[in-house]
């Protein structure tokens, strides 16, 4: 019974038949308007307004990963930059150690060259010494003997007197002091 | 007790089944008619037209439907315009981008899959179509043309060629009838599940359409019964509870016109993603 008074509410006769009535002519219509609409705004609407958000999405994507890119080349550069950096430091400190080591070598070298050079040369003054002295004392008993072979022959020459003779010895001591 | 009760139900019931003219006040506000009411103002009436015998007169929920129709070309117009300036959104397009965006990424893309791009279109302006048609009936004088069965019968029958046409052109007309029965089902049980398919293939759009109908007409029918009950108890105190009640159910309905919009386009979609990709 509820069911068949809620059916009678709903046909309850109106204008233009009940609620639950399908009018053709509103059908025709309803394709008319949608079908058109669908195809007005297929053209004005959703193709231009689609084409622009996909053609922003993939601007926004194609810049996220231009972007990306981007980030990791520098960071690329950067490791490479640092390592380069490590790599000049290294180098550097290479090439100091090497200088320090040379140079102290260096300093060894001339150090011992100029021992050995100085020892070389208080011997050779040492020789030089010995040599003149050696030669000075020839020398001096050249002379020496000279004086004695001199000395005897003036001897010789004046052996008359013996007054004479001591004088001529003083003479030449005297000469010889 | 119980006789009681079913007797003063049956009462009851007589009693509303004899005097249905009753409700008439009601139903002239819900139902089509053949003049724009602007009461107590003025009435415009509208235009017979037949066509081959066929009644095919310019109604009020026709006029609501053009109406929906011309708003919805004039914004989009202006939206599309919009974006031939600049691919930044800029005033209504941003409202209007939300919106579509929303459609296509929440409701067609996951229930579509792949090849959703072809029935976008229709899913966006079923979607805005019924949206706007449902709001101009909350407006004073506005008339929902989506609670006219007709009208929600017309738009089922147009998404029910759009599932079946999908279906067809992606699968092959046999290879759509044969895919409708799920795979692995014993000999004996195809002719039952093939009766049982077919059924399921109008069962869907009709419920689309009592759905929209349903939820768009009741509505209206829960406030003007609250408001029609200060005139048929006849007392001022009722109507701060009524207006009170009808404001609520007022607010609700644009929840409901949001959200029976939503509803239509999604299930529509959800079953153009079916008949698609009959595998799943």
């Amino acid at each position: 019974m509820l069911k068949l008074a809620f059916i009678a509410f709903l046909r309850s006769e109106g204008e233009s038949g009940g609620l639950l009535n399908v009018v053709p002519g509103l059908i025709f219509w309803t394709v008319i308007t949608f079908i058109l609409l669908l195809l007005i705004l297929k053209k004005i609407a959703w193709k231009p307004i689609l084409n622009s958000l996909h053609e922003r999405e993939k601007f926004i994507i194609d810049s996220l990963e231009k972007a990306s890119n981007a980030q990791k080349e520098a960071e690329k550069l950067l490791e490479e930059n640092n390592s380069n950096l490590a790599k000049a430091e290294e180098e550097a400190q290479k090439i100091i150690a090497q200088g320090r080591e040379y140079s102290e070598k260096l300093k060894q070298q001339i150090l011992h060259e100029s021992k050995v050079e100085s020892m070389k040369m208080i011997q050779q003054a040492k020789l030089e010494i010995e040599r003149k002295n050696q030669e000075s004392f020839v020398k001096l008993k050249e002379q020496v003997a000279e004086l004695a072979i001199g000395a005897a022959e003036k001897i010789l020459k004046e052996n008359l007197d013996k007054e004479k003779q001591k004088e001529l010895v003083d003479k030449y001591l005297k000469e010889l002091n | 007790m119980n006789v009681d009760t079913v007797q003063s139900i049956q009462d009851t019931a007589k009693v509303a089944a004899s005097k249905t003219q009753d409700t008439s006040w009601l139903m002239h506000h819900i139902m089509d008619s053949h003049e724009l009411d602007f009461e107590p103002f003025f009435s415009i009436p509208l235009p017979h037209l037949s066509l081959f015998g066929f009644d095919i007169s310019i109604t009020k929920h026709v006029v609501f439907m053009w109406l929906a129709a011309i708003i919805l070309i004039v914004i989009f117009k202006m939206v599309s315009n919009q974006y031939k300036k600049s691919l930044v959104p800029r005033g209504i397009s941003t409202f209007v981008e939300t919106i579509i965006v929303f459609v296509r990424d929440e409701i067609v893309k996951p229930t579509i899959g792949k090849g959703y791009e072809r029935f976008l279109p229709y899913l966006l302006t079923v979607f805005f179509f019924i949206l706007t048609c449902n709001f101009l009936g909350l407006l004073p004088y506005g008339s929902t043309a989506t609670s006219n069965i007709s009208v929600t019968v017309t738009l089922a029958v147009i998404s029910f060629l759009v599932i079946q046409i999908g279906g067809m052109m992606k699968n092959g007309v046999i290879g759509y009838f044969k895919g409708l029965v799920p795979h692995g089902v014993p000999g004996w049980l195809l002719p039952i599940m093939a009766i049982v398919e077919v059924l399921g293939l109008f069962t869907k759009p009709f419920a689309l359409a009592i759905r929209l109908f349903a939820n768009m007409t009741a509505g209206h029918i829960v406030i003007l019964a609250l408001l029609g009950l200060i005139f048929i108890i006849h007392t001022y105190f009722v109507a701060p509870v009524s207006i009170a009640f009808a404001l609520f159910i007022y607010l609700l309905e644009i929840l409901v016109a949001l959200l029976q919009a939503y509803i239509f386009t999604m299930l529509s979609s959800l079953f153009i993603g079916m008949a698609v990709h009959q595998e799943h």
